[in-house]
């Protein structure tokens, strides 16, 4: 048996003080001989616990072996056979947790970092002339017409599969633009919109219509789809869109933001090229954001690329139980952002403009776990303090939107507003009506939105008699 | 994109647009309203639905200009495009009938006040109707209005039409005159859905005005819409537009309706030195 190599390749990134200046991405992707070192250390194991460990259960050790060989063309279709969406997911993917984790080589403390592998077959594809890429052959038409709601990727992928069965599918969309988070929240910086557009762009060559700037429940409701439109089926792939806020005293004062709104304005209304771009973000040079998670992250190294001087993030447990990615804890520290650990805000206070000036806060101590099972936090006593800020962001997580709930006859959803589906088809108790992703599960990841987007199109096809 | 069909310029500064949009058009109800983006660069922006023909497939909206968007906007012709047109956003306003319904619009405000008028009308109510702008060379549609009205009155702030004043003048002698009014509707600036309803605070008729709060997505996603009725947050775009006037806290909508004043002047600045560029060119 040949000596395992444990040297895992490093991801080559910009500079810590050049990229929390600009928008371009960190992360600058495999040389080809990073690709090819990295792709040899895998050992090919028969048991390949990578694809256990992988929502969509891609075939790994089949992609890498392709790589390795230089047969690039097998290794995206590879890939593709099972994700439709390989560009993002190698770039967002918590690997960490998933794939990575499984890899045998993962005891030994290296595994394989078959994200970064992902991504670079994925942008080899993406930078192919059209006419050497895998051509996409389609079934003829069954005639059966499909409507997804939502373009995020539990839409696009449930979309994308349909499609390649034969069906007519309708993607309806809220926004001006196709995508969901991966748009609107996710930024540039973590992952270029532009290859976003080159994922929706490859689910329309499936023959796939994208309607955009139509929000269902307002311009149609999913009974009128079926009833009067003629779908036979409907799949709500709407995310979790609705943004919690911490309900505490001056939190509607100017300059203090959901998360959504400061990452829509930034990522999806171009704020940071304003006024090129017409739709402003407020800057200012002390920033608090209050969260922990992806979106934190994402908030608080928006805003040092926007200019501001300081960047606090503040959370109310400590560094180990941050839900964050930690990659992206580590990149948004070594960027420059404060992390205020144990801290709660109670209250903002403003001028009498209505500005927000400061942020009363209170220090916390860890008691015992709660039902997630991570140490509950409790307030100290008589700890209250100031921050001084001219922005706030609050990052705490977000719900489904109400809007199709609401309209629809028949949905069960939970107490947290989620819709009732089965893990295993995304069927709803609802005839016709399959749905997956956020609206589900409440905030999650993009590769299960993906999965979930997989496993209701083929109970959807079963559904239909293919 | 989303032709326009149709181009009216009503008084300097407002102008009328009739655009096709089937689907919209087909949902629309009164006090609804839909988000434009004018082009790839531009901002979305809420206006309410002012008429909509299901026959032909348009709708109807009517904007004032007032920084870079609207100016964009008012520099299309008939036949031009508007990249996206989003909508019906909102709850349509409550109809019922109550008896009789005082609509008050102001300023651009009188465009959506008349299909709201004319759902309380066609609802079976009594409706006086007021509008009221600046001077007589502002106002626009007063027929229209006093088609949908059982009586109208017309004012300006400097007496140059109809009645010299604003108003909640008028507002006032109605429910003086002893007649009942059971409800008050009013669409315009800010300030004036803020005095109509301290106008109507003392004689406890219920107030309903139509928020126009800085948003973005307009289908509550983003809480930049959000106000506080009665203490309580709401977002504008899901809950409303339209609310209790004798429960919104009219200044926290004032604030935050200027948070990007400089920006967009500076937005507005650059566009014109840009559209200048060019018309010289
Ligand atoms: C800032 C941020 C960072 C994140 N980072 C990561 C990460 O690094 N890795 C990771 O795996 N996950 C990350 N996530 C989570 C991940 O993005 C989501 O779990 C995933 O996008 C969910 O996919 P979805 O298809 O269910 O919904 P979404 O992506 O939310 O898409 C839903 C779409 O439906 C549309 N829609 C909603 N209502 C309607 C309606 N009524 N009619 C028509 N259309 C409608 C919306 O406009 C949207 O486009 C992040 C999330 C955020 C917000
Ligand atoms: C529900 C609703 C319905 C409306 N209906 C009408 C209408 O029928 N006709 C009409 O003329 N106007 C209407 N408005 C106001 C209209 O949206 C603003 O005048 C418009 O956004 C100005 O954009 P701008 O780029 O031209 O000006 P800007 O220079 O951007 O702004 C000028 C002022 O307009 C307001 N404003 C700016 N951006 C927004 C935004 N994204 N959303 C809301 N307000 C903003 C602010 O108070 C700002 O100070 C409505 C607003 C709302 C919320
Ligand atoms: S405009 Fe975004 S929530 Fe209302």
């Amino acid at each position: 048996m040949p000596k395992l190599d444990l040297n895992r390749q490093p991801m080559p990134k910009q500079e810590p003080q050049v990229r929390a200046k600009n928008f371009n991405e960190v992360a600058l992707g495999y040389t080809p001989e990073q690709a090819l070192a990295e792709a040899n250390r895998c050992i090919q194991c028969p048991k390949h616990p990578c694809i256990d460990g992988c929502p969509v259960e891609v075939p790994i050790p089949e992609f890498i072996k392709a790589l390795r060989e230089g047969d690039m063309l097998q290794a995206v279709e590879v890939l593709k056979s099972k994700n439709s969406l390989p560009a993002i997911c190698g770039r967002v993917c918590p690997q960490e947790t998933q794939c990575e984790s499984a890899c045998t080589l993962s005891k030994k403390g290296a595994p394989i970092a078959i994200g970064r592998l992902e991504r670079y077959v994925a942008n080899w594809e993406l930078n192919q002339p059209a006419t050497s890429k895998p051509a996409v052959i389609l079934p003829p038409t069954n005639g059966k017409r499909i409507a997804v709601i939502g373009s995020g990727p539990a839409g696009l992928t449930a979309a994308a599969d349909m499609a390649k069965m034969g069906y007519q599918v309708t993607i309806f969309e809220a926004l001006h633009i196709a995508g969901g988070v991966l748009m609107y929240g996710i930024p540039e910086f973590r992952l270029p919109k532009h290859i976003v557009q080159s994922e929706v762009e490859y689910v329309k060559s499936l023959g796939v219509d994208i309607k955009l700037d139509s929000v269902v429940g307002k311009v149609v409701t999913v009974d009128e789809l079926m009833k009067e439109q003629g779908y036979d089926a409907v799949f709500l792939g709407t995310g979790a869109g609705l943004p919690m806020f911490l309900n505490i005293p001056g939190e509607n004062l100017n300059s203090i933001y959901s998360a959504n709104e400061f990452l829509t304005r930034i990522n999806l209304m171009k704020a940071y090229l304003f006024p090129e771009y017409d739709t402003p973000v407020q800057i200012g040079k002390r920033i608090a954001v209050i969260g922990g998670g992806n979106v934190a992250m994402d908030s608080a190294r928006c805003a040092l690329r926007l200019g501001f001087e300081e960047v606090h993030i503040v959370y109310r447990r400590s560094r180990a139980e941050l839900p964050a990615r930690q990659e992206e804890a580590e990149n948004a520290e070594e960027e420059g952002v404060i992390f205020k650990f144990l801290t709660n805000p109670v209250r903002f206070l403003g001028n009498k403009d209505g500005w927000v000036t400061q942020m009363e806060c209170v220090e916390m101590e860890l008691g015992e776990p709660d039902a997630s099972g991570r140490r509950r936090p409790i307030v100290k006593a008589g700890s209250e303090f100031m921050i001084d800020v001219d922005i706030a962001v609050i990052a705490l997580g977000t719900t489904p939107n109400p809007l199709i709930t609401a309209t629809t006859e028949g949905l069960d959803t939970t107490k947290g507003g989620t819709v009732v589906a089965s893990e295993t088809t995304g069927k709803t108790v609802k005839d016709s009506v399959w749905a997956g992703g956020d609206i589900v599960t409440g905030s999650a990841t993009v590769i299960s939105a993906m999965g979930a987007g997989k496993r209701a199109a083929a109970s959807m096809h079963e559904a239909l008699g293919g | 994109m989303y032709k326009i069909l149709h181009r009216e310029d009503l008084v300097p500064g407002i102008h009328l647009f009739r655009v096709e949009a089937p689907a919209v058009a087909a949902k629309a109800q009164a006090g609804q309203f839909v988000i434009v983006r004018v082009d790839e660069k531009g901002e979305r922006i809420p206006l309410t639905v002012a008429d909509w023909d299901r026959e032909e497939g348009s709708l109807t909206i009517v904007f004032m200009e007032v920084g870079t968007t609207t100016r964009k906007m008012a520099i299309l012709k008939k036949g031009d495009y508007i990249l996206n047109f989003v909508g019906p956003l909102g709850l349509p306003t409550h109809i019922e009938r109550l008896g009789t319904v005082v609509c008050v619009g102001g300023g651009v405000g009188v465009a959506p006040i008349v299909p709201i008028a004319r759902a309380f009308k066609e609802a079976g109510n009594k409706v006086i109707s007021i509008m009221g702008a600046r001077s007589w060379n502002l106002l626009f549609w007063e027929e229209r209005l006093r088609s949908v009205s059982n009586e109208l009155t017309v004012t300006t702030d400097d007496g140059s039409y109809g009645r010299k004043g604003v108003v909640t003048e008028p507002l006032k002698e109605i429910l003086d005159s002893g007649q009942k009014v059971d409800m008050v509707m009013a669409v315009g600036p800010v300030v004036m859905m803020k005095f109509c309803a301290k106008t109507t605070n003392p004689y406890g008729v219920k107030t309903v005005v139509s928020l126009n709060p800085i948003m973005v997505d307009g289908t509550g996603m983003c809480g930049c819409c959000r106000v506080e009725i009665g203490e309580k947050t709401k977002f504008t775009c899901v809950d409303g537009p339209d609310f209790d006037g004798h429960q919104v806290d009219w200044d926290l909508l004032l604030a935050r309706q200027h948070i990007y004043l400089e920006a967009e002047k500076r937005s507005l600045e650059l566009w014109e030195q840009r559209e200048g560029r060019e018309t010289n060119a």
